[in-house]
């Protein structure tokens, strides 16, 4: 992948564009503005969050929801302080989730990926059927609440987060491709006359020159685990096992709920609930679910772009 | 060809030491495809049974096992009562208009993407346009409500200024259809873009180059170039889709209208009506009879669209 990306890389370079065949300068802009417009509207529901979270609880009694609050205040983020140690173990239920999903998951999903690329392998034909089926046929979601409850009992385990999301037929596929495309098969023979075993090939030789690979997987795995929500709210009843986004799920409930077990110093608990900012809580938790993903997602976009698009590699 | 086989014949049926090495590796993932595919796949004999906890200490699959069978009996309730009408409509009319929609609105951006003067304008765009794939529905369901708050939302106050009447948009059923496709594709656009341009950025220049010689105007030359030369990419991508004709988006009926009741005739789909099953019922069987359909009607849908795009056209089908 390294060398589809490099060449991605040369395509995407603005070339010497030829001026002459290109569209009427009115053309372009009416396309720009039409993609300003367009971009516009997926950015600015996130600031407008952003702002919400840092208004006054004065300013969105008087005039509402707005761009342009009337005072600004930190007392969602304050109240959000004062009930760190939720919040805080919310925080780290979603990154235990995410790091040992994606550890789990690329573990998963490259190793049959590397058997189905190897075409001398007996079971590879078997290997393909049972990662084919799930892709056009599933059990529904009866079924499974019920396996997961009753046979494999990972209901409100963090097991239950992680596990049904980590591998996906559509993974195993990039890999093989990868696989198949870019590890040349000398080497391979060449360990194995050299009597390594194929475990040893594997985890020394295949894994360290698939980088690329093990990256754009990990991406594509991390974002779904953190933006779960379902499999909590399917599965999950016990608070302390919630994730970031099962706390904002559940935010009219827990409002209540962080008002029980804030650090009230003091105060009535009735009181300190009234006294919440309530709205601004609310938007300052998205804010802090979509500020990692708004932090790293630009750096990560190429191997986003690059997994999609090998994906889609027919062969 | 035949004299080719035989001597892998031969070694095939030998098994040797790589094979043994190579099962030990696959052998946690196969466990997980067991697990977490194939024991739901299991279950959803369920679907044609009565199911009934007979034993509490006895796993899901004994207990599935010892029920008796009903044969079809699940099922009627969905042709009979008219929840299930009302499920089947709205499904199958929310997901056409989603898959023609999420093939015709991205095909036509990369189009036009494709012909920006600035390469760095359209790839910032394409950047930001990719940033809601990344938002949860849950975090959506916050956007929303800052614009559709019936008291605080920034709608309704511009309505109040302009001097008319605020709605209680998530009372109202009328504008939801609307909003919820808008949604829909403004989620996906981004993503969907991603395989198009691709192909665009694939397609030899020289082509064009003839074409424009030749004296074909840039529309022409996307009629008669470009989209013919994306048309596989785009029946894949139809294929893919139909498999979802029968499913649908849990979080964007649910979450985003906040499990209202009143917007009940415009947001019940399958996985909605599903959902609920689940949680109001003991043992909800007419759900999994609605399941083991959509599994069912799924896994058809797309095998047929394949096998009628393998007739037309042999190149495009994928499986």
């Amino acid at each position: 992948m390294a060398d589809t990306l490099k060449k991605r890389k040369a395509q995407e370079e603005p070339e010497v564009e030829s001026k002459i065949n290109r569209v009427k300068p009115g053309t372009n802009i009416l396309f720009s503005s039409i993609f300003a417009i367009l971009a516009l509207t997926c950015i600015i529901p996130a600031i407008f969050i952003v702002i919400i979270s840092f208004s006054s609880m004065e300013s969105i009694n008087e005039i509402g929801y707005s761009f342009l609050p009337k005072s600004w205040s930190l007392d969602a983020y304050n109240y959000l302080w004062n009930n760190r140690i939720m919040i805080g173990r919310a925080f780290l239920v979603s990154i235990v989730v995410t790091v040992g999903g994606v550890l789990i998951g690329l573990f998963l999903t490259a190793s049959m990926g590397y058997a189905l690329s190897r075409s001398n392998y007996k079971l590879k034909g078997i290997y393909s059927i049972i990662v084919f089926i799930p892709m056009v046929f599933g059990g529904g979601l009866v079924s499974t609440y019920n396996v997961y409850t009753s046979v494999l009992g990972i209901k409100d385990t963090i097991w239950v987060l992680i596990l049904p999301l980590v591998v996906s037929s559509f993974n195993v596929i990039i890999c093989r491709t990868f696989f198949k495309t870019t590890i040349p098969q000398s080497i391979l023979e060449s360990a194995e006359i050299d009597g390594a075993s194929q475990l040893r090939t594997y985890f020394t030789i295949v894994l360290p020159i698939s980088k690329p690979l093990l990256a754009t997987i990990g991406i594509l795995l991390s974002f779904s685990l953190w933006n779960d929500w379902f499999q909590s709210l399917m599965y999950i009843s016990d608070p302390k096992m919630y994730s970031l986004q099962a706390v904002l799920m559940n935010v009219e409930k827990n409002i209540e709920f962080l008002a029980q077990n804030a650090d009230t110093m003091g105060a009535s608990i009735a009181a300190y609930a009234t006294s919440m900012p309530k709205e601004p809580m609310r938007m300052a938790m998205a804010v802090l679910i979509v500020g990692p993903i708004a932090c790293v997602y630009p750096f990560f976009q190429q191997y986003f772009v690059s997994g999609l698009t090998i994906g889609s590699v027919k062969e | 060809m035949e004299n080719q086989n035989l001597p892998k014949k031969r070694k095939r049926d030998r098994w040797a030491k790589r094979d043994t090495e190579l099962t030990i590796l696959t052998l946690p993932t196969v466990i997980w495809y067991i697990c977490f595919c194939y024991f739901p796949m299991f279950g959803i004999l369920m679907a044609f049974k009565n199911y009934k906890m007979i034993d509490g200490t006895k796993s899901f699959f004994y207990n599935l096992l010892k029920s008796e069978w009903t044969g079809f009996k699940n099922f009627e309730f969905l042709f009979t009562s008219g929840s299930g009408a009302l499920v089947v409509k709205l499904t199958l009319l929310y997901n056409i208009v989603f898959i023609i929609l999420g093939i015709v609105i991205p095909v036509a951006l990369s189009l036009m993407m494709s012909q920006l003067y600035s390469k760095r304008f359209g790839k910032t765009c394409q950047t930001l346009m990719f940033l809601p794939y990344f938002m949860s529905w849950v975090v959506v369901t916050y956007f929303v409500f800052a614009f559709l708050s019936p008291d605080k939302g920034l709608i309704n106050t511009i309505l109040v200024n302009l001097g008319k009447d605020p709605v209680s948009w998530y009372q109202e059923t009328k504008y939801w259809p609307a909003i919820l496709i808008f949604l829909s594709q403004w989620k996906g656009m981004g993503y969907g873009m991603v395989v198009y341009l691709a192909t665009i950025t694939g397609i030899d220049n020289t082509l064009y180059e003839a074409a424009m010689i030749d004296g074909a105007t840039k529309f022409q030359q996307a009629t008669k170039i470009t989209l013919p030369l994306m048309k596989s990419v785009i029946i894949m991508m139809f294929i893919l889709a139909m498999g979802g004709l029968v499913r649908s988006d849990f979080g964007l009926f649910y979450q985003v209208t906040k499990g209202s009741d009143s917007l009940y005739t415009v947001t019940e789909t399958i996985d909605v009506f599903i959902y609920k099953m689940i949680k109001t019922q003991p043992n909800p069987n007419m759900g999994s009879a609605a399941a083991f359909l959509q599994s069912v009607v799924g896994c058809g849908l797309i095998l047929l669209s394949n096998w009628i795009v393998k007739k037309v056209d042999n190149e495009s089908a994928i499986i």
